[in-house]
């Protein structure tokens, strides 16, 4: 997942009463002891709204997710592939209720967290503000963006929140599904012709960097990490699992025989490690404010979406009630 | 026409049918009233995508002719697709979408019934796989439709506005052309006169639950059995076959 821009600067709101210091060191030794905390248990407030914020943003980004991916289901190039995408976007369209089902233990309605995606209050992951040009960009959203979400979603099957660890682990199988899909067409790509393998090439130019974006910031400059791992929710910092996931899908890229867009790149005998590039933080924090080829357009399509589907809503609740009056009749 | 000339035509008709279905349905991805019912629209496309396959696949192993699903569903053009008008219509809005899969499953799942007997065994065997889902598809939307008619004033406007609008296409489903009058004499296929009658009883029924009018059938239009469509086929498949036309040959 996609919890690239829970670390943005957030208004330091004032300090809850009942988040008393004995209330706090007990919560604290439940999470050390690896407990997990479950809906009914008292939380301290951060605790609840940091849930709220990662996993709220994760569904938000399951659900947005499904445009880009979407945008290829009518032109697969074979009905095989046509077939399996929709089983892969349906899957994550399972997730988002799935994860929305999750957050709404915490007390929160799912009605009003959609409601902030659709007003631009609350985020989702950057990575689906990318268009998909080619074929060959739904084989990278699956080997990259899938396996980048998967990198960070692993230590989250152990995140102090029960449900959402549980969540993880069904999310994790069927993500680790669509990443292999993912190479598989990548592979398909560059065992064709010319033109596939351009197909190819051009998609890792454009992912590749996105995808190591959606690490998150930098742990120097990454102010929600400390309390986060302290919590427990948060196992493995930005900067690791970038370094994880880079390491694991170099070799992969060289296996395709495609070239990685990143000229510093070099594998490090001392370390074990590949070293890469400086990343772009103006683009990132350009497309987290909003500023990338597809943010205005994925937030008008869900929109209209909603819009457009006001009066099935209406009509749906109308005629529950309508039912419930005449049984009570 | 020969008896397997007909069997031929009769089942790429019926792929026909399930992938024109599965590229309207797809565009409800992303764009639906409810994350639920775009995931049941995924859904039932995926289910008709995996038809299609059945379909062609077994429609290439009969005319023996080496062509793949893929060569029968991406390389012919229009006026080789014989699939209902009612499939290639526009989905409108969300009522329109539902009247379209009310009227087209109540009968799909008629005529996958009866070819559940077919001696052409294989035709046999996808029909009664298929119907499983079909009876799913029908269940869901019927229930949509009487909760759009029974809903309030404006879904009850808009989903009468599409059964009327939609209705000049359903005489087509029971016109019986040489190629269903082959099916029914030679591979037990269904009578579609009887057909048309099941048919109009459970409709009616369907629609008086659904607090709708049926229409009167006025002029009615067809031809895409015969390979003459409407204009919107030809933009189904344009979209649908640019990868393979762009790339000829290609695997993916």
């Amino acid at each position: 997942m996609y919890t690239q821009g829970l670390d943005q600067k957030q208004k330091k709101s004032a300090a809850d009463p009942a988040d008393t210091p004995e209330r706090l060191a007990a919560f604290q030794a439940r999470i050390d002891a690896e407990e997990k905390i479950e809906p009914k248990d008292w939380m301290p407030s951060g605790y609840r709204k940091t849930l709220i914020r990662q996993m709220s943003q994760h569904a938000h980004s399951e659900i947005v997710g499904m445009l880009p991916e979407g945008n290829w289901i009518t032109r697969a190039p074979t009905l095989r592939r046509k077939a399996i995408l929709l089983a892969k976007v349906q899957d994550e369209a399972g997730h988002g209720l799935y994860i929305y089902g999750a957050t709404e233990t915490l007390g929160v309605s799912r009605d009003d967290l959609v409601a902030d995606l659709l007003s631009g209050k609350a985020k989702y992951s950057s990575i689906f503000n990318y268009p998909t040009i080619t074929w060959a960009d739904i084989g990278t959203i699956g080997w990259l963006v899938d396996g980048a979400a998967i990198m960070n979603q692993i230590p989250l099957c152990r995140c102090s929140y029960g449900p959402y660890a549980r969540a993880m682990v069904r999310v994790c199988k069927e993500e680790s599904f669509h990443q292999r899909q993912g190479y598989e067409i990548m592979l398909e790509l560059c065992r064709g012709t010319a033109e596939q393998k351009r197909m190819a090439q051009d998609a890792l130019d454009r992912w590749w960097w996105p995808s190591l974006m959606m690490f998150g910031p930098s742990d120097k400059t990454s102010e929600h990490s400390a309390q986060s791992m302290a919590w427990k929710i948060k196992r493995i910092s930005n900067d690791e699992l970038r370094q994880k996931f880079v390491d694991v899908t170099v070799p992969q890229a060289e296996y395709l025989g495609l070239k990685m867009p990143d000229e510093d790149l070099v594998f490090d005998q001392k370390t074990g490690h590949y070293r890469f590039g400086e990343i772009d933080w103006q683009e990132f924090w350009e497309v987290l404010k909003g500023n990338g080829k597809c943010n205005r357009e994925r937030l008008e399509t869900r929109n209209r979406a909603h819009d457009e589907g006001r009066w099935v809503r209406q009509a749906a609740r109308a005629y529950a009630e309508k039912q419930a009056a005449r049984k009570a009749a | 026409m020969s008896k397997d000339q007909a069997l031929i035509a009769y089942v790429t008709r019926m792929g026909d049918n399930a992938i024109v279905m599965a590229q309207r349905l797809s565009e409800w991805v992303g764009h639906g009233p409810e994350l639920e019912e775009e995931m049941a629209m995924s859904n039932f496309a995926l289910d008709y995508v995996g038809q299609a396959r059945m379909f062609f696949s077994y429609a290439g192993e009969l005319d023996g002719k080496r062509r793949s699903e893929d060569d029968i569903c991406f390389l012919r053009d229009g006026w080789d697709y014989g699939n209902v008008l009612l499939v290639e219509q526009p989905n409108g809005d969300f009522g329109e979408t539902i009247a379209r899969l009310v009227l087209f499953e109540t009968f799909y799942s008629l005529q996958l019934e009866a070819l559940a007997t077919s001696p052409a065994t294989k035709l046999a065997e996808i029909a009664a796989r298929a119907i499983k889902e079909s009876t799913y598809h029908l269940r869901h939307a019927s229930n949509w439709l009487i909760r759009l008619g029974d809903g309030t004033d404006e879904s009850h406007r808009r989903v009468q506005n599409a059964i009327d609008r939609l209705w000049t296409y359903t005489a087509e489903l029971f016109e019986a052309d040489p190629v269903d009058q082959i099916m029914q004499s030679e591979w037990q296929g269904p009578d579609l006169t009887v057909l048309r009658e099941h048919w109009h009883r459970q409709i009616d029924e369907l629609l008086a639950k659904a607090t709708l009018q049926k229409p009167e059938d006025g002029w009615m239009d067809s031809g895409g059995k015969g390979g003459h469509h409407s204009e919107h086929l030809g933009y189904i498949l344009a979209e649908m076959q640019s990868m393979q036309r762009t790339y000829p040959g290609a695997n993916w």
